[in-house]
């Protein structure tokens, strides 16, 4: 064991200084440098370096057929390799590769990404097998020690470098100069927020943009496709989604939702959120579809149990129980639009919805 | 070689290059303590390189993602190859994804690779940080390092979902939703802080761009200083080794960095490329046509971030409904899962290496790894934390679960809280009489040796099974190797008993050494396949 470990020293070279790189010292001459053959230059160069060779062998020996074999699989591997990046040059050029059957079915251009993948993950996956081999196989397998030089450095090294740094703070007279040290701190702090403030560019007031949606009074409920809904156009059970007839209502992030016919066993069943008794039109009602907890679109509506589910983190509002939140992380419960018909049998909002919708937020007071 | 008295002059084009790069650098030094830096050889110290070789393919596929993609979020009417999506209205960066994976000649593979690596990269990421956990490679002289490579993680995950972000598909665009929900839930600052980051209400017409330049720019810069900083240390340092024969605090044992260490690296690198390209052209991954542009009114069943972000998925969903009521104030349920739970876990992890060494009084500098049977505390504690994340992550498809095995949504809901908390106290208790466990084994075969599977019956008619010490022994046949950490052979033929494979796969490549032939074998006739004695006759 004490043979594997023991630090050489270079040969005349002077003691090295525990804990620092090897120095060389004088070394060999110049002229017995040139009598010294490679591998004794090689192992002088690896002691100056703290390393010794303790274990060397070829895995095969050289000309055995074994030898033969593993100089053949690695040919092989670089050979398969440039074949492979080959047909991915041929494949990338002439395989036809835009899709061309509009929907349903498949044709030649469909194999066209997989081959590509398959001819690209072949053509490197050799390259890198053939070098591995050729370094098991046919380069020495060794076992060599390196002696690690870290930790505290010498006492000689640290005392002389603490001085010099103490030596480069007096010249400078700041521990002295507290008027200098005291602007020079009160500067560098405020140089530092100034760094920090153009970020205040970005900060917009949010105002009352989380409490409001584009709802008003007496605007209809529309479809994604834009037409207003008649009570006759759902049956029980139904769920329709509804925008706010405004530009680019279809895609409004926060007055989106969804009209509900209940089932008529269920309107027996149904309880308004208190001071929202009127919020609903016989058996219809509407509910803000984005979810009370992180702001999905609440999509998934079973009709038997009037349960709305989100299917982001599964929290569960009731239909019938003004939208209560029952099960799952969200605490709140969906938001009410007040709806009722107008003269021409469409269905119109009351009213914007009367809290804010969606998640929530520090200003959220109820 | 034509003198040998005086130092030769170099001869041919190479050397003579070389010398005048000397002449220049005084290089000669440097390179040959490279050359001859010794590195320990073990598989689990690979694990770190996939990590960065990922990096690296992010970096290539990344930039030529970069020649295609347009991070606006102008509306516009699709008009491309993919049939089902022509004639919608969708946001620029939308459509050219899509055109880099239908118009682009090669662009689907390049996407795919891009994504493959991203989920290798954290992967690598998280499997090397458990290693490096579980031998405490991270003890003194490395914390600076762990440190690092903790930071190395989060901004890996936030590289990553800024990344899936941008193709502003429905599904990054619920995700993105959900990131300004907590935004939105921050205390104090939430509903300032989210309309700072989206320019407004989201979505607003901005993020994408931000994100975007956050993806490419700032977060990659940061990552590569970073790794460069991961890798300095590591050099500086030397790296850590397995206890074993001749191995000692002060000394590496393993291979020369040339060729061998280098050669198995660079093939390595290529095998890690080759299977990320392969994955990138077979496998299918994130089809962002399947799920249309982004509509915030429309959300697809089952929707799941990438595997990294599965477990704050998860905590999500598990969190009760708790609402907090300030003066008035909310704090919305969702504060707590998303924001204190992560920060809590990383900030922990980070300074695992400080708290360890408080508690053990540990300040000894460190150089040998450690097996984990022999620190069952830190094993354990760390089989605890891999529980707490299993669970959560499990819960982050806790809907897929239940609807693929059938169970009830809210079952799973509840397995998950429940889950919580008994899966790491019962995982910290099994981990650590494992370990016990296997010391004992190790101590048991240093005592008494290994078992030979031979079956001895004494004169009184007792069973032993003779067992071959693994060195010398006391009067009492009791083994004197002290128990030291590094790996015990348990097998006779991990100790040349019963001599060693032949080598060779289709046929033999060596002739297997001969044994020498008893004279009782000599006596014994011969016997064919069957059984029988060989008919002399025959």
């Amino acid at each position: 064991m004490t043979s594997t470990s023991g630090p050489s020293q270079p040969p005349g070279g002077a003691q090295p200084m525990p804990g620092n790189p090897p120095q060389p010292g004088p070394g060999p001459s110049d002229a017995e440098l040139a009598r010294m053959s490679r591998e004794d230059l090689v192992t002088l160069g690896g002691k100056m370096d703290g390393v010794e060779v303790i274990y060397s062998e070829q895995p095969v020996r050289p000309g055995s057929p074994a030898e033969r074999r593993a100089e053949r699989q690695v040919a092989a591997a670089f050979a398969g390799a440039g074949l492979s990046a080959l047909a991915f040059m041929v494949i990338f050029v002439a395989w036809p590769w835009q899709v061309e059957t509009p929907a349903g079915g498949y044709d030649l251009s469909a194999l066209y990404t997989p081959l590509l993948g398959l001819m690209m993950g072949l053509a490197l996956t050799l390259v890198g097998v053939g070098v591995v081999l050729w370094a098991k196989k046919l380069m020495p397998y060794e076992v060599t020690v390196q002696d690690r030089h870290e930790g505290a450095s010498p006492e000689i090294e640290r005392q002389t470098t603490a001085a010099t740094l103490v030596a480069v703070g007096n010249a400078t007279g700041i521990a002295r100069r507290t008027l200098v040290k005291r602007s020079l701190g009160f500067g560098g702090l405020m140089l530092g927020l100034m760094a920090v403030f153009p970020l205040g560019g970005l900060i917009k007031k949010p105002g009352t943009a989380l409490f409001e949606t584009p709802w008003e009074p007496g605007m209809r409920l529309l479809t994604l496709g834009g037409l207003p809904i008649r009570p006759a156009d759902m049956r029980p059970g139904a769920l329709q989604t509804v925008f706010p007839p405004v530009e680019g209502g279809a895609r409004s992030s926060d007055g989106v939702a969804m009209l509900i016919r209940l089932l008529p066993n269920q309107v027996d069943e149904f309880r308004p959120r208190p001071g929202q008794e009127d919020f609903h039109w016989n058996d219809f009602v509407a509910y803000s579809k984005i979810c009370t907890h992180a702001g999905c679109p609440v999509s998934l509506y079973e009709q038997e149990t009037a349960r709305i589910l989100c299917p982001c983190h599964q929290s569960q509002f009731v239909a019938t129980d003004g939208a209560r939140s029952i099960f799952g992380p969200a605490t709140r419960s969906l938001p009410q639009l007040a709806v009722e018909v107008d003269a021409d049998g469409y269905f119109v909002a009351k009213s914007d919805f009367i809290e804010p919708i969606g998640p929530a937020f520090w200003e959220r007071s109820t | 070689m034509s003198s040998r008295t005086a130092i030769q002059r170099p001869a041919t084009p190479a050397g003579r290059t070389a010398s005048a790069l000397d002449e220049r650098l005084t290089l000669a030094a440097p390179l040959r303590r490279t050359l001859n830096k010794v590195f320990p050889d073990h598989w689990s110290f690979l694990l770190g390189e996939i990590a960065l070789y990922s990096f690296i393919i992010l970096l290539l596929t990344g930039t030529y993602l970069t020649f295609f993609f347009d991070a606006s979020m102008q509306e516009i009417v699709y008009d491309g190859s993919y049939a089902p999506l022509r004639g919608i209205e969708m946001s620029r960066a939308y459509a050219t994804s899509l055109d880099i994976s239908f118009d682009v000649r090669g662009g689907l593979l390049i996407r795919q690779i891009h994504h493959w690596s991203a989920l290798l990269f954290v992967a690598s990421i998280v499997v090397h940080l458990m290693r490096t956990f579980f031998t405490g490679a991270f003890r003194k002289p490395r914390e600076a390092n762990w440190v690092i490579g903790v930071g190395l993680l989060v901004l890996a995950l936030l590289e990553g979902v800024f990344g899936y972000s941008l193709p502003d598909d429905l599904l990054s665009g619920t995700g993105l939703r959900i990131i300004n929900a907590i935004f939105l839930s921050i205390p104090v600052v939430g509903s300032w802080l989210s309309f700072a980051i989206f320019d407004g209400e989201f979505p607003g017409t901005v993020i994408i761009g931000r994100f975007y330049i956050l993806h490419v720019l700032l977060i990659p810069g940061i990552l590569l200083a970073l790794i460069a900083v991961h890798l300095l240390l590591v050099v500086k340092n030397k790296h850590t080794q397995y206890p074993g024969p001749g191995r000692t605090e002060d000394n590496v044992v393993g291979k020369r960095m040339f060729p061998v260490f280098a050669a198995k690296s660079t093939g390595f690198f290529m095998v890690v490329f080759g299977i990320t390209a392969a994955l990138g052209g077979l496998v299918q991954i994130n089809p962002i046509w399947l799920y249309g542009p982004y509509d915030p009114s429309q959300v697809s069943a089952g929707s799941q971030p990438d595997w990294y972000i599965g477990f704050l998925d998860g905590s999500t969903r598990l969190f009760p409904a708790w609402d907090l009521y300030i003066f008035g104030y909310n704090i919305p349920p969702l504060f707590w899962p998303t924001i204190v739970l992560p920060g809590l876990l990383f900030t922990l992890l980070g300074l695992y290496p400080f708290i360890e060494a408080k508690l053990t009084k540990d300040r000894a500098h460190h150089n040998l790894l450690q097996r984990p049977r022999d620190v069952p505390v830190r094993t354990a504690i760390g089989a605890m934390a891999l529980a707490f994340y299993t669970v959560l992550w499990i819960s982050g498809g806790n809907d897929l679960i239940a609807d693929k095995f059938d169970i009830s949504l809210n079952v799973m809901t509840w397995i998950g809280r429940i889950g919580l908390i008994l899966a790491p106290p019962i995982a910290y208790w099994i981990a650590y009489r494992v370990c016990l466990g296997l010391q004992l084994h190790d101590r048991e075969v240093l005592e008494h040796g290994v078992e030979t599977g031979i079956i001895r019956r004494l004169p009184h008619g007792e069973f032993i099974e003779v067992h071959q010490p693994l060195g010398p022994v006391d009067a009492h046949g009791h083994g004197s190797l002290q128990y030291g950490g590094a790996p015990v052979p348990k097998r006779m033929n991990h100790i040349g008993g019963m001599g060693r494979a032949i080598k060779g796969f289709f046929t033999p490549l060596e002739e297997p050494p001969a044994r020498p032939v008893t004279s009782e074998e000599e006596k014994q006739a011969e016997l064919t396949g069957s059984g029988r004695p060989k008919d002399p006759e025959a």
